[in-house]
């Protein structure tokens, strides 16, 4: 036995079955399935620039026969909706399956959706497993049933499946069957003319999966007090069968189509049916649709937002909660930070001196958003750093107010700012837009991107050249800066916002300090320090400010040697060791 | 143990990057190893960067839930003490509290805006911790980047667990290089809980 994530097992799963081609975007909590799959012999597996492009890549390999699987976190599904909706009309060549991994309780997202609504809505069967050993069997069996049923299969998780190590009995790679590809315009060409007979096949294949879903053996009732019957799927599952051991429980491996049959039976066979859902209402509303009474519990609903808890199913079912300790006063809350030496730090200082409107994106420079650089007025979605600030540019008109800034990553500007900022160049939008490059795609665990042209499996590529780019959109103010150097940032930002009737792009180029993980050594702080506090304001984890004397503190372990702080200190208080 | 029959739980909370997940890998490889159904629970992502982290590991007969209710933690294994503070809601009536004898303020506190709680050390000392000097037996060991694994250390004196397998799950687990440094680290944490056990 080894001790597998579900983003592992999905991986292994989909390896044994004969994958051969792998594509994603990463995003929290998915990104470790193609890491995984890329490690594995036989297969090829790349970072696209973003998750619809990631699901074409999968669909076109299907088209000519391969077995393919496409990951993406749950917003990744919506970028991905367009290709995904059709695809459940063409059908596929090669089985085809597409992991999304939702987040609820938005551990490391802008907002917790359920994917079940997309497998519902597209019309894409959904398998949802409930440890790494069904994640493994889930992804595994997919490829026949893809296959079989000409239709792109779902795997839904969500984080506590896909980061939960559970022990598993990983098996050996059956190739699959070549299925070559043949020309047929009647399912690969989705005009009008051909899409409504494929739209009459999907219907018809409804209705086949539906009776699959009734007999497949992913849905299980495992017998217990007639008195409570509750269905559930994936981590909810296991939260019933911790908190409620002795209930009768449905659990369900299909989750869409529902198995209208078997819930039926099961509803037969218990006093009251419940629900266990997380963060939705998915599974509920469906089990309702199929005519099916389900009850509240007891003692109150479960949580609607959030993750669902052994503990919140105890409360709602008036089962004994554990005595626990109150949780004490004023324990100062501890959110995440910018790294100490983290290159583009001073970018968000400088933006937040400017009282620029800043509209930002998703990724590590979010953080700026936190006090006390406190540098954002907005994060939405990949990409909308630089279309939002068009928006606003243009409801707020030339004048003499904030000015407005866009600060996007170079990854997340490859996915889908490219296109916006090619938008907003078309109809002549001003502000400034700063991509901050840190040649990686640093928050979910440095992934390759193009602009630092790395690939996941370490295939020679390129270096996409940005400003060349800009240069090619016609974007005539085009400046790289150094973000380390505090008095260029500061210049660049004030002359760029400076011209209100253009638009202007400044490129902050300096590499992440995770990549290379360079220290040099730490800087101090003398006798002269005042106790200002300036320096404290930079939110680097390394400043702190002595509560007793009230002057500065730079921590020698947490200090990489950066020095963007001293420039800061107008006493020059702030020395480096050894200068 | 807890109502869950004869599953523990341990729950190991800290500040991103201290190696929580490190530490809870290796007490899972040694569950395993025992033959202990096992599930260990991660958070990836943004609070990776020097926010509050929490690792579940559940060892047993047959593990179900992979997260952790108040109440319900065998074992808080605190790697620094305001966390240890923030997570005693979740040990267990009877449930055993280590933590590192350290403190690594938060970004509010640092810049001055809020105050490190009051009698902190007092507070987890009369809830019963143990305070482990992981970071200076770790130095000592001679790597300050062992400080998780002296805090293992201490957990393991408690746990049934031989000492093999402890030692087999390092081996597996870290460079080659520091192996030596992490074993050292790990008795000296286990050390520590002995001396005050007999105490």
């Amino acid at each position: 036995m080894e001790l597998l994530s579900g983003n592992e097992a999905i991986a292994q799963g989909a390896w044994e079955a004969g994958v051969r081609i792998g594509a994603a975007y990463p995003g929290t909590p998915s990104t470790e399935t193609l890491e995984a799959l890329a490690a594995k012999p036989g297969v090829y597996a790349e970072w696209c620039t973003n998750e619809k492009v990631a699901v074409e890549v999968a669909l076109g390999a299907s088209a000519a026969g391969a077995r393919v699987l496409a990951c993406m976190k749950h917003v990744g599904v919506n970028v991905a909706a367009d290709p995904l909706f059709t695809a459940a009309y063409t059908g596929v060549g090669g089985g085809m399956v597409v992991l999304a991994a939702d987040d609820p309780g938005m551990h490391s997202s802008q907002d917790e959706q359920d994917s079940r609504y997309y497998a519902q809505a597209a019309h894409i069967p959904c398998l949802e497993p409930a440890d790494s050993t069904e994640a493994l069997r889930f992804a595994r069996d997919a490829y026949a049933l893809s296959e079989e049923f000409d239709v792109p299969f779902m795997l839904r998780s969500t984080v506590r499946i896909s980061h939960t190590r559970t022990p598993v009995e990983p098996g050996s790679r059956v190739e699959a069957e070549a299925r070559p590809y043949e020309k047929d315009p009647s399912k690969w060409v989705m005009m009008p003319a051909y899409a409504r007979p494929r739209r009459l096949a999907q219907l018809e294949r409804i209705e086949r999966l539906r009776q699959w879903a009734d007999e497949c053996p992913y849905n299980v009732v495992e017998e217990g007090s007639a008195e409570v019957g509750v269905v559930c799927s994936g981590a909810a599952y296991q939260y019933v069968k911790e908190a409620l051991p002795d209930a009768s429980v449905l659990k369900l491996g299909a989750v869409w189509p529902l198995p209208e049959g078997l819930l039926r039976r099961f509803a037969g066979m218990v006093d009251a049916l419940y629900v266990a859902d997380e963060a939705s209402s998915y599974l509920s509303d469906a089990v309702r649709a199929c005519g099916i009474a389900v009850a509240e519990p007891p003692c109150g609903p479960l949580p609607a937002a959030g993750e669902l808890t052994p503990g919140a199913l105890r409360k709602a079912f008036g089962r004994p909660l554990p005595e626990a300790a109150p949780a004490a006063p004023d324990v100062p809350a501890r959110p995440p930070a910018l790294c100490a030496g983290c290159p583009h730090r001073v970018v968000f200082k400088e933006l937040s001196r400017l009282r620029a409107i800043v509209t930002g994106d998703i990724g590590c420079y979010t953080l700026g958003a936190l006090p006390p650089l406190a540098a954002m007025d907005t994060c939405v979605d990949m990409g909308a750093s630089v279309s939002m600030a068009h928006g606003f540019e243009l409801a707020l008109g030339e004048g003499e107010g904030r000015p407005v800034v866009a600060v996007i990553g170079d990854s997340t500007f490859a996915h889908s700012g490219l296109s916006s900022l090619i938008s907003t160049v078309y109809n002549q939008g001003t502000g400034t837009v700063c991509v901050l490059d840190n040649r990686t795609t640093a928050m979910t665990g440095r992934q390759g991107n193009p602009f630092n042209g790395v690939t996941l499996q370490q295939r020679p590529s390129r270096e996409l050249d940005l400003e060349g780019i800009l240069g090619a959109l016609g974007i005539e103010d085009v400046r790289t800066v150094d973000p380390n150097d505090m008095t260029a940032v500061r210049a660049a930002l004030k002359e760029a916002t400076a011209a209100r009737d253009r638009l202007s792009v400044l490129v902050f180029r300096s590499p992440c300090i995770l990549l290379e993980r360079k220290r040099e050594t730490p800087f101090w702080v003398t006798a002269s320090c005042t106790g200002c506090g300036v320096c404290a304001t930079l939110g680097c984890p390394a400043i702190s400010l002595d509560a007793a004397t009230g002057c500065s503190r730079i921590d020698p372990e947490a200090c990489v040697g950066c020095g963007q702080c001293a420039p800061y200190c107008r006493f020059g208080a702030i020395e480096h060791q050894g200068a | 143990m807890n109502e869950n029959g004869n599953v523990t739980t341990v729950l190991l909370c800290g500040v991103g990057g201290q190696g929580t997940i490190l530490a809870a890998d290796l007490l899972a490889q040694v569950a395993l190893a025992s033959g202990c159904d096992v599930k260990v629970s991660e958070i990836h992502g943004m609070a990776q960067r020097g926010g509050a982290v929490t690792t579940v590991v559940r060892f047993g007969d047959a593990v179900r839930s992979m997260v952790c209710d108040e109440g319900c933690a065998d074992y808080v294994v605190a790697f620094e003490l305001i966390e240890a503070l923030r997570n005693l809601p979740f040990k267990a009536a009877g449930g055993t509290l280590i933590a590192s004898d350290e403190v690594i303020e938060p970004m509010a506190v640092a810049a001055g805006k809020a105050a490190l709680p009051p009698g902190l050390r007092q507070t987890l000392e009369a809830a019963g911790a143990f305070l482990v000097p992981a970071d200076a037996l770790a130095r000592e060991a001679g790597n300050a980047k062992a400080s998780n694994v002296a805090l293992l250390g201490a957990l393991s004196a408690f746990l049934g667990f031989p000492m093999e397998a402890w030692q087999q799950a390092i081996e597996g687990r870290v460079p080659p290089r520091t192996v030596e440094v992490n074993l050292k680290a790990l008795e000296a944490g286990r050390s520590v809980i002995a001396a005050a056990e007999g105490r």
